[in-house]
């Protein structure tokens, strides 16, 4: 099968889309034109150079090369996590705490899956390295953010709750555990959903591209189900690592609750 | 030999370089302005806040203790009570029904919704959880301010009644100086970070009320 190539007269047409919805925007006084343009502008410029990057990346076959663009890419979900929290931690845990949670569960299991189960040749082979990575860092990115700020704000919020039981003699843990399960949880819904509607509701993004990029259907099928399931790994690991540390840094050795450790975002 | 309570050179938030010693049995009495520290000291205490200096309970020093003993020995009622079930009875242990009786419930309270609770009784209820733990020093921050006269006076009484029996260490916060006259033996004002006895605090202002103590 043949790869219908587009052209940038496609992208173009396309784009007019945005352009169209921006007018209207501006008629209706939404004032949303300037942001869509923009995101809009943002998109087509980060991807076409990240469309460079990869291309670079594929010719030149280098573990360097590809430890540099996970590492970058690491950082930049680093501070994303950071970015989306109401209440973060102070100092180097606010951003360590999830670039470490994401650190362990993603790339542990990227090189899982390259390892044991894909097996490319070189196993950091960036055509299969770099994708994996991406998909499993944006998704645990979501799962750790969502556990990290429910966590954070809720322990804020029910911060009389959590002294009363430390009151009556409990732990810190203890005083705490209903919002760490609360936290977990609420980081691990959106890909329990994705899991539930794939297929039926949705067809998956990564799938979808690789039937249209022409893949054969079942291919593209088993691809995205291992997809999935390494997401719900690295997400539930990573969410429960984050969710961990954090539990962890809100008390002292005093199993004092020390909301002095967390800022405003 | 009971329960001594000792502070060296203690300093939190709400005061500084304090020394003391509480023998069992005694109840100190803690008044001043709004705003002046009071609550902060008793969290100290409590060991819920950082502190400088050294606390002790019968010679045992709070650092040695892991941090949940402390508190179950040294317990805060706080002047909000936390309630996390959905009922009261999860909350208790165990619970004498003649404690309950004195602050004028009977059993079935133990079966009321938390939702539905008064203020007055969410304080009273919170008394008898911090009670049902037998501490050997209790950290009591206005433990009837949102008590009726009626209430107050059974508050005062089962507390009496406690001391006589199980000779605790006591540190009652409270604005109402008669309250503190009459369940206290010696009565402390707290202001600018000094704790002060009441009569040298009153001493300056001629009269038996301390300067810093608001007029009730």
């Amino acid at each position: 099968m043949n790869v219908i190539v587009l052209s940038p007269l496609d992208l173009g047409l396309a784009g007019a889309l945005v352009i169209v919805l921006a007018l209207i925007s501006l008629r209706m006084g939404l004032h949303l034109e300037r942001q869509l343009l923009l995101a809009a502008l943002r998109t087509t410029v980060q991807l076409l150079l990240i469309g460079l990057v990869l291309k670079a990346l594929f010719s030149q076959v280098h573990p360097g090369w590809v430890a540099l663009m996970a590492g970058v890419m690491l950082l930049a979900a680093g501070r994303e996590v950071v970015g989306r929290q109401k209440r973060r931690f102070t100092g180097l845990w606010g951003f360590g705490l999830g670039t470490l949670s994401m650190f362990v569960s993603s790339f542990a299991i990227t090189v899982l899956a390259l390892i044991v189960i894909v097996g490319p040749q070189p196993w950091y082979e960036p055509r299969y390295a770099i994708p994996l990575l991406g998909m499993l860092l944006g998704n645990t990115m979501n799962g750790i953010a969502i556990g990290m700020d429910r966590l954070t704000g809720s322990a804020w919020d029910q911060r009389t709750l959590i002294e009363g039981r430390l009151m009556l003699g409990q732990t810190g843990q203890q005083a705490i555990s209903h919002l760490r399960s609360e936290s977990i949880r609420s980081g691990l819904i959106p890909i329990i959903n994705a899991m539930m509607a794939a297929g039926l509701v949705s067809l998956p993004g990564m799938m979808t591209g690789q039937i249209l990029g022409g893949s054969a259907p079942m291919d593209a099928v088993k691809y995205q189900i291992l997809i999935m399931f390494l997401i719900a790994g690295g997400t539930g690991l990573g969410t429960m690592t984050a969710v961990w540390l954090g539990s962890k840094r809100l008390f002292d050795e005093r199993q004092r609750l020390r909301l002095d450790r967390l800022r405003k975002g | 030999m009971g329960t001594v309570f000792k502070l060296v050179d203690f300093g939190c938030r709400g005061v500084e370089g304090l020394n003391m010693e509480l023998a069992a049995g005694r109840c100190l009495g803690l008044t001043g302005p709004s705003g002046s520290g009071k609550s902060l000291l008793l969290r100290a205490l409590a060991d819920l806040d950082p502190y400088e200096g050294r606390m002790f309970l019968d010679g045992v020093e709070a650092v040695r203790m892991p941090a949940p003993q402390w508190r179950r020995k040294v317990a805060l009622l706080p002047a909000e009570s936390a309630w996390w079930h959905d009922t009261v009875a999860p909350h208790f242990d165990a619970l004498p029904a003649s404690w309950l009786e004195g602050l004028g419930f009977d059993a079935r309270a133990m079966e009321w919704q938390i939702s539905h609770l008064s203020s007055g009784e969410r304080q009273r209820l919170g008394l008898l959880r911090m009670l049902a733990q037998r501490p050997a020093v209790m950290l009591l921050d206005e433990p009837t301010a949102n008590l009726d006269p009626k209430n107050t006076a059974r508050v005062e009484s089962l507390l009496e009644g406690l001391r006589r029996e199980t000779d605790p260490v006591m540190i009652w916060v409270s604005h109402d100086l008669d309250q503190l006259r009459r369940c206290c033996d010696d009565i402390m004002v707290l202001a600018h970070g000094r704790l002060t006895a009441l009569d040298e605090a009153a001493a300056g202002d001629g009269g038996d009320r301390a300067p810093e103590v608001p007029r009730l």
